[in-house]
């Protein structure tokens, strides 16, 4: 097994003594087929345990070692060492406030995500006795790709608009309406389009697709969002010029 | 809204001009966005073409000329250049867009952005062909 | 917080976007071979006034010249944002002014011809 020592940059901010970040550099022992987050456990192992950053499955399925990796929105344990030089610098997700170190302040996209009722609102309440809701694969089809998403924020992380306009609802949370919005069973629309269909909903986007690019899960955000512009938009010629028409 | 952990996050601003020179993607993004001032030129250029038009010969040969300036000819190489790099931009987000499903399976991205290439073929050569 | 009224600029902007992509560089390369001396048709007086004299003619131009410009001006209004103009309001009037303008212009041109 060939090992390489790689100089690992992290980003370095303590709220109780710091006024500002810094990075502090560590040696790192790699072994080639090492990712960057075996990187930084070897760090807090062997080196330094004061170095603090989120990490759960180490398999890209629970969303929560999202930092900036080279300057680019990654999951740490996606992030193949042979795949960079010698020099590997790591800092929080971008657009995020930095709570310490890697760790990253995200009750913005957790009230967000909210906002948008990520759930099915059934068209009507059947009873249990009425049995299940049934769907066809080409109905299933329609929203399946929304689905795979892990709320990892790297979109926000990657979305200009959002660093710039902070209220923009963002790449993840208008995705996740437009899965429950494509799904047959579901009725919530109109509750959705409240907060998705504003200023600071969709219509901040101005498809830079960036999100799309660095999605682990390949969600592809940029193209629902694009998506539910369409709709807004006939939402809106229908609305102005046939009031008459019932949605 | 959880419980704070700490009294003082660190909020990174983010340069509000030069925020686009720091990753590549957003470098291409912003060529993108500025081929409007080409198009929005060139368009002006139409509709002064058109009053000229409206004029009488001697004012639409007047604006003939004026375009065989090296002026003119600068800027309609850079509006060729810009509007091509639209266009393919533009093309190759369509099936982001507007994905076609049929069935249980969504059509190829790739088919649907070569069926603009295409079409964008025959439209240019019949203009071409109108033009010269 | 109340719906956005972008979705008539944006509609605009898409189908603009369109119109744009695929006829303006085609007319940019005529134009560009005019202003190189060539002797093309779309800048020949007798037949761009005989097309522009059609209705159909006069139809087509309106609608490359008019979608070109509400396109252009409403993603113009994004990129001056980019920018890092915050004036949006001001930077809105004045680029759908200016298209508002280039759509009139053009209607006046057409009907004189």
């Amino acid at each position: 097994m060939s090992e390489r020592q790689i100089q690992l940059e992290v980003l370095r901010y303590n709220p109780e003594t710091d006024s500002e970040p810094r990075f502090q550099t560590y040696s790192v022992p790699c072994l080639n087929e090492w990712v960057v987050l075996d990187a930084l456990n070897y760090v807090k192992e062997n080196l330094d345990t004061t170095v603090s950053y989120r990490w759960s499955c180490h398999m890209a399925v629970c969303g929560s070692c999202g930092m900036m990796i080279n300057g680019e929105p990654k999951l740490a344990c996606k992030a193949f060492i042979h795949e960079y030089g010698d020099q590997i610098r790591v800092e929080p997700m971008a657009h995020f406030p930095v709570e310490r170190d890697l760790v990253t302040v995200v009750d913005d996209f957790i009230a967000k995500f909210a906002s948008i009722k990520p759930y099915l609102i059934p068209k009507e309440e059947k009873p249990v006795s009425a049995g299940e809701y049934k769907q066809t694969p080409a109905e299933l089809l329609k929203f399946k790709q929304y689905t795979l998403c892990i709320n990892c924020m790297l979109c926000y992380a990657a979305c200009p608009q959002y660093g710039l306009v902070p209220q923009f609802l963002g790449p993840a949370a208008i995705s996740m309406a437009h899965r429950y919005n494509q799904d047959s069973r579901d009725g919530g629309r109109d509750q959705r389009q409240e907060v998705v269909a504003t200023n600071e909903g969709v219509w901040e986007c101005s498809f830079v697709g960036a999100c799309s690019e660095v999605c682990p899960k390949h969600v592809d955000p940029a193209g629902a969002l694009q998506q539910v512009k369409v709709a807004s938009t006939i939402d809106w010629y229908k609305e102005h010029l046939m009031p008459w028409v019932k949605k | 809204m959880g419980e704070e952990m700490s009294s003082k996050p660190y909020v990174r601003e983010i340069p509000k001009t030069t925020w686009f020179l720091r990753q590549a993607r957003y470098k291409r993004y912003m060529a993108r966005e500025v081929t409007c001032i080409f198009i929005f030129a060139y368009t002006f250029l139409l509709i002064c073409g058109l009053g000229a038009l409206a004029s009488g010969p001697e004012a639409f040969s007047g604006f003939v000329e004026s375009l065989r300036s090296p002026l003119g000819v600068l800027f309609n190489l850079a509006v060729l250049i810009m509007t091509a790099y639209h266009s393919v931009s533009w093309f190759v987000v369509t099936p982001q867009a507007m994905p076609i499903q049929r069935g249980e399976e969504f059509v190829p991205g790739n088919i649907i952005v070569n069926a603009h290439y295409g079409a964008w073929a025959v439209v240019s050569l019949i203009i071409l062909i109108w033009g010269m | 917080m109340a719906k956005s009224n972008k979705p008539i600029f944006w509609s605009l902007f898409a189908a603009g976007g369109t119109v744009t992509a695929f006829v303006t560089p085609a007319l940019a390369l005529v134009t560009l071979l005019a202003a190189f001396g060539a002797n093309m048709d779309m800048f020949n007086y007798d037949s761009i006034h005989a097309f522009a004299g059609w209705w159909l003619g006069k139809l087509i131009i309106f609608g490359i010249i008019s979608l070109s410009l509400w396109h252009a001006a409403h993603r113009l209004r994004v990129t001056v944002h980019d920018f890092g103009v915050r004036a949006d309001t001001v930077v809105a009037y004045t680029v759908y002014g200016l298209a508002g303008l280039g759509t009139l212009l053009t209607i006046v041109y057409l009907l004189r011809i």
